[in-house]
């Protein structure tokens, strides 16, 4: 196939002028052809160990969590969990590759990557629960609330971005995506807007095969979701999204490069869903078991803890240790998930405006002489 | 109306370097209507900036740019074209206090030239207010008088919370003289335009100018009509507006949107419930027809005039 690169485009004199001034930055716009991979190359012994074991145990102890969480929506304890399960990677190494100033801007899959950022892994499934809307303090983490709309999150992001640049502040700010969401409109204003604004912004598309039922072949006729970036101006990168070194390693490059005023960049990481979108769905009517056993074979974990064993840089007390932080983990969830919540039902007119409207406090004292009413039915 | 929110607009850039004003050609062109006109001039680039023609872009941006301390002020060039940003508006801007349980307030004004009467073809005329009016989260503002226009974009831009600012175009060349540094009514309350004894005209935004022509061509058939201009539509000033009904019995609701499920029938349906005891005749509505806004040529037939208010006026005397 032939595409087109800027880097044998000649711009001709005369033609829309302002508009044909050379970029500074000549990174190459196109993706390479195959993957960036680490696992199984002689690269990965240039990484530094402390990351890759700090990767391993982060892989582990997700892989439990994404186990424990769908556990608790079969338990009615969740009211819904769209699992990471096989994109532990991706999910990991986004929050890795960010420094503590940076902002995360996930989407509702990435719970996962919300806790390796530093959140409480309970308070970031208090939407999932169904308690209240997000459980975390954006501000204190620099995370964004798990937006559930499709790719909406990345404007934000470009927004954030750009306000921090106006500000002289070196933060740069990561949008989690799907691959249906780069179908959405809100997707190509955002990479479009970061492009215009050189925005220090990067998009990480976390091409799991699916979006829901619908495979990628049915969701974009690019060669690759990367390619994308082309058609902005801005570099777009392809890497193998279960090899949790290369994602680090890339995603580390992009927020550089943005950090020192390169712009943006688009991520897309090729990964696979091996669980249904959410407990609510049933995966076996849209894929065959050969594939999701094919992408088992492929799976972050076990690629993390072969190569690694093989270079000799995991022992069986990383493995145990690991092992028991994610057992820990998921007894704190099964404990804390099998009691019921507090819930203050007076709080729904709290956060609405700053000032609640004449009109919210009349429904807020309608709100309050019912629950006084109950009380009085069940405490006579 | 233009020079003062034109006014509203440098005063909150000089004020406030929070303050950041963003939209399609609001730059070198000064907006279309010239209600940016002079601001990248005068504070570069960065504070007047022109984007890209995309309206979830522009205002999705603006809320990152909130997120981190700004106060964003959006221009969407004209009413229909809001919708592409719906989707931002609903779910977020109007939603983040919300979902964040107070920590993430988005102090964003989102201007909005609106409504007809200027002879715009298709999707430059909508009067979108109800869209708006329903969606909890968001304040919505619509001024009439020049200094309302430029006190209530001033005290738009420094609440806390976001707020479609609505502005009527046809009000835009309107004149009069205003003191910039004279107190308005806040946000939320309504104002008597003109008193009366016999019923009460409760409007805003365009559809002032045309009650208080009606007003005074009322007065012929001896009716002295009354006519409140709301100026707030989130929140309602509930308590002005039961006060006056009360007091005269009578009211007509007016405004150019169509009235079935618009904003009429919702002050209606208070008012009643309110004043029931008060009243003397059943809360009328006069608003544009249910259709789709109407070619140029034909918007006349559509938008309430002095004499479709007349005739409402009429049916106040009500006979059981």
């Amino acid at each position: 196939m032939t595409v087109l690169d800027h880097r044998h485009h000649t711009a001709v004199p005369g033609w829309l002028p302002g508009a044909t001034a050379p970029r500074s930055d000549p990174a190459p716009l196109l993706p390479d052809a195959s993957p960036v991979r680490v696992l199984g190359t002689p690269e990965l012994e240039k990484y530094d160990p402390a990351l890759l074991r700090e990767l391993y145990r982060r892989l582990v102890v997700g892989r439990r969590y994404n186990q424990q969480a769908t556990t608790l929506t079969k338990q009615g304890r969740l009211a819904v969990y769209p699992a990471s399960t096989g994109q532990e990677a991706c999910q990991v190494a986004a929050a890795l590759a960010l420094g503590e100033q940076d902002w995360l801007f996930p989407s509702y899959r990435d719970t996962l990557a919300v806790v390796s950022r530093g959140v409480d892994p309970l308070e970031a499934l208090t939407l999932l629960r169904g308690n209240a809307h997000t459980g975390y303090d954006p501000l204190a983490t620099r995370t964004a609330p798990l937006c559930t709309p499709l790719a909406t999150q990345a404007p934000h992001a470009v927004g954030l971005a750009h306000a921090a640049r106006l500000g002289g502040d070196p933060v740069v700010a990561l949008a989690l995506l799907g691959d249906g969401g780069t179908s959405e409109g809100d997707f190509h204003e955002a990479l479009n807007f970061a492009a215009v604004l050189n925005a220090p912004v990067v998009f990480l598309v976390q091409n799991n095969g699916y979006a829901i039922s619908v495979p990628l072949t049915a969701q974009s006729a690019a060669p690759t979701l990367a390619h994308k970036a082309v058609g902005y101006g801005i570099p777009g990168r392809l890497v193998d999204g279960n090899d949790a070194p290369a994602v680090h390693s890339v995603l580390t490059e992009a927020v550089e490069r943005a950090r020192t005023g390169g712009g943006p960049t688009l991520v897309e990481a090729l990964t696979y869903r091996v669980e249904a979108h959410t407990n609510a769905d049933d995966a076996t009517r849209y894929r065959d078991d050969t594939e999701v056993a094919a992408w088992r074979e492929h799976d972050p974990v076990l690629l993390m803890e072969r190569h690694l064993r093989r270079i000799g840089l995991l022992d069986d007390a990383l493995v145990q240790e690991s092992a028991e932080e994610a057992e820990a983990l998921a007894a704190r969830m099964r404990a804390e998930f099998h009691a019921d919540a507090e819930l203050d039902p007076m709080a729904l007119f709290a956060h609405v405006y700053a000032e609640p409207t004449p009109q919210l406090r009349e429904q807020a004292a309608q709100l309050s002489a019912e629950l006084a009413a109950e009380a009085e039915v069940q405490h006579p | 109306m233009a020079q003062a929110l034109n006014s509203a607009l440098r005063d909150a850039l000089r004020a406030d370097p929070a303050v950041h004003v963003l939209g399609e050609d609001v730059g070198a062109l000064g907006g279309v209507f010239r209600i940016t006109d002079g601001l990248t001039a005068e504070f570069g680039a960065d504070r007047c900036l022109d984007t890209p023609l995309a309206e979830a872009g522009i205002l999705g941006t603006a809320i990152g740019m909130a997120m981190y301390g700004l106060r964003p002020v959006v221009e969407m060039q004209f009413d229909a074209f809001a919708y592409p940003a719906l989707e931002q508006l609903f779910s977020h801007v109007a939603k983040m206090r919300n979902r964040t349980a107070g920590r993430l307030p988005l102090p964003i004004t989102v201007r909005i030239p609106y409504g007809g009467g200027i002879g715009g073809v298709e999707h430059h005329s909508d009067a979108s207010e109800a869209y708006y009016t329903s969606t909890p989260g968001l304040h919505v503002v619509t001024p009439a008088t020049v200094a309302d226009a430029y006190g209530l974009l001033r005290a738009s831009i420094a609440s806390d919370d976001p707020v479609v600012f609505l502005e009527p175009k046809r009000l835009y060349w309107g004149k009069a003289e205003f003191d910039p540094a004279a107190p308005v009514e806040p946000i939320g309350r309504a104002v008597l335009r003109r008193t009366g004894t016999s019923a009460v005209l409760i409007t805003y935004g365009p559809s002032l100018p045309v009650c208080l022509e009606a007003a005074e061509a009322a007065k012929a058939e001896g009716w002295d009509l009354a006519v409140l201009d709301l100026r707030t539509l989130v929140p309602f000033d509930d308590e002005t507006v039961c006060r006056v009904v009360r007091s005269l019995g009578r009211a007509v609701v007016v405004h150019e949107a169509t009235g079935f499920g618009g904003t009429g029938a919702e002050i209606a349906a208070r008012v009643t419930e309110r004043c029931f005891h008060h009243l003397a005749a059943p809360v009328l509505r006069v608003t544009g027809f249910d259709i789709p806004y109407p070619p140029p040529m034909l918007e006349h037939h559509h938008l309430p005039g002095v004499d479709r208010i007349l005739d409402a006026v009429a049916r106040l005397q009500w006979e059981a």
